[in-house]
């Protein structure tokens, strides 16, 4: 059992920020998202993407925002637990008991929920015949590609995670690889690849065609696909996999007892507390009257949160504010000589 | 003002009065049309305003835009006249605009 001041859901901008707002003012915390990479939406949807509405940074993007927020942090030595789902949140006396998907089990005052759209999840088939298949022999991203060895492997989708694979999984195994139209997103490099290995015979390509049926008894047999033009084909298969990127569910946030208004949660403007004492959403996940979705919104929320937790994490002490410029005390929580 | 009329799933019709300048995406979001999300808010970062565009609506709408395509492939049961439709602008051209919800977007 982890003990700490405030345990952050989400590490997104909003979040890391958050982490930052509260090792200034002293407390301790930890973060826990379900994706392999710190960042969140930033990291996984765009990157790439230029952003020009951070104050006093004129441009830069998501990746860029993410580096100087990670490193803004760097002097406070953050732990982080990346994989890891937040699935239970239960009231114990004065704490909260977390528990994830991993089975990390947290106990802490405060609990600051910064989790963007929800957590990301991959796309899976809408075919209902796939589920019964699903970890078996139909998988959305890849442990143990020893698995494939010498099987048949039908890949779906056209993004650099469908290409990589088809690329790594043809050299040992026969690759059928399909996607809905003819283009693909992956990097140029892989695309050529993909031609050529097609043209040798290596890998079995088509285009135009999507999933249509899944069948087998305890294992799976054989995959149907249908053409745009309502064509069929049929062909055995060993293993599907499939790349749709991911999609964004609010998953088990939805069962804590908090107040929810579509896929966001209620807050106040001063704490940004839910209807739970000691449970705050921050960011684009929380909704109040005149909430813009904006990164900076979700700085301003993390900031107040972070005040709101000394509270219940210091009931004995009283917070005192203090600017960064000219306290001595975080400074030295900053690492840095005062003058 | 332009009318768009967006059918869900379960053929429910709603025919609104959406202000030019919009996209349909928000003329769904700001009248509670319910089987639009649109997670991204509009940039073009996920598929979840995800519409089928009624057959001969779809060619006279403006070409998709730059990258449309490879949202559309992580979009749930894309089809050929699958667009996002945030990236459908409201204007007098698309009066009587008809789109199709698909059954989920996530």
């Amino acid at each position: 059992m982890i003990k700490t001041d405030a345990l952050i859901i989400g590490a997104g901008p909003t979040g890391l920020f958050t982490a930052h707002q509260l090792k200034i003012i002293g407390l301790d915390c930890q973060i826990v998202d379900n994706l392999d990479k710190i960042g969140g939406q930033c990291i996984e949807l765009y990157p790439d993407k230029p952003i020009y509405d951070i104050p006093a940074i004129p441009e830069c993007t998501g990746e860029e925002l993410t580096q100087n927020l990670i490193k803004q942090l760097e002097p406070f030595k953050i732990k982080f637990h990346l994989n890891e789902r937040v699935d239970e949140v239960k009231k114990d006396k004065n704490n909260w008991e977390v528990k994830t998907s991993n089975g990390t089990k947290f106990i802490t005052p405060n609990v600051i929920i910064a989790g963007g759209v929800g957590s990301f999840e991959p796309r899976k088939f809408s075919l209902k015949e796939c589920e019964q298949f699903e970890n078996k022999s139909i998988f959305y991203s890849v442990k143990n590609k020893k698995i494939f060895e010498g099987k048949i492997v039908t890949i779906f989708g056209g993004g650099d995670s469908a290409l990589d694979w088809a690329v790594e999984i043809s050299k040992t195994s026969k690759v059928n690889l399909i996607h809905r139209r003819d283009e693909f997103r992956g990097a140029k490099a892989t695309v050529d690849k993909i031609h050529e290995l097609a043209k040798s015979g290596k890998i079995n390509l088509f285009t135009k065609y999507q999933i249509s049926g899944a069948k087998g008894s305890s294992n799976l047999e054989s995959v149907e696909i249908t053409h745009e033009n309502k064509e069929i084909k049929t062909f055995k298969t060993d293993y599907i996999l499939g790349f749709f990127g991911l999609v964004m569910q609010l998953g088990p946030i939805a069962n804590w007892g908090l107040n929810l208004n579509k896929k966001t949660i209620e807050v106040d403007t001063e704490k940004f507390e839910t209807n739970q004492k000691g449970i705050y959403a921050v960011g684009d996940i929380c909704t109040y009257p005149g909430k813009l979705k904006l990164i900076l919104s979700g700085f301003h929320e993390g900031a107040l949160a972070a005040r709101a937790c000394f509270k219940l994490a210091r009931p004995n002490e009283k917070y005192r504010f203090e600017f960064t410029t000219s306290s001595k005390t975080i400074k030295n929580r900053l690492g840095v000589k005062s003058d | 003002m332009t009318k768009i009329t967006y059918i869900e799933h379960n053929g429910k019709e709603h025919t609104i009065d959406v202000q030019n300048g919009l996209t349909v995406m928000e003329g769904a979001v700001q009248n509670d049309i319910p089987g639009i999300d649109a997670d991204c808010g509009g940039s073009m970062a996920c598929a979840t305003c995800h519409v089928y565009v009624k057959d001969d609506w779809y060619d006279k709408l403006d070409e998709k835009s730059e990258g449309e395509d490879d949202m559309i492939d992580q979009a749930y049961e894309p089809k050929k006249n699958s667009r996002l439709s945030c990236q459908i602008t409201v204007s007098d051209k698309i009066e009587g605009l008809i789109v199709h919800l698909p059954e989920k977007q996530v």
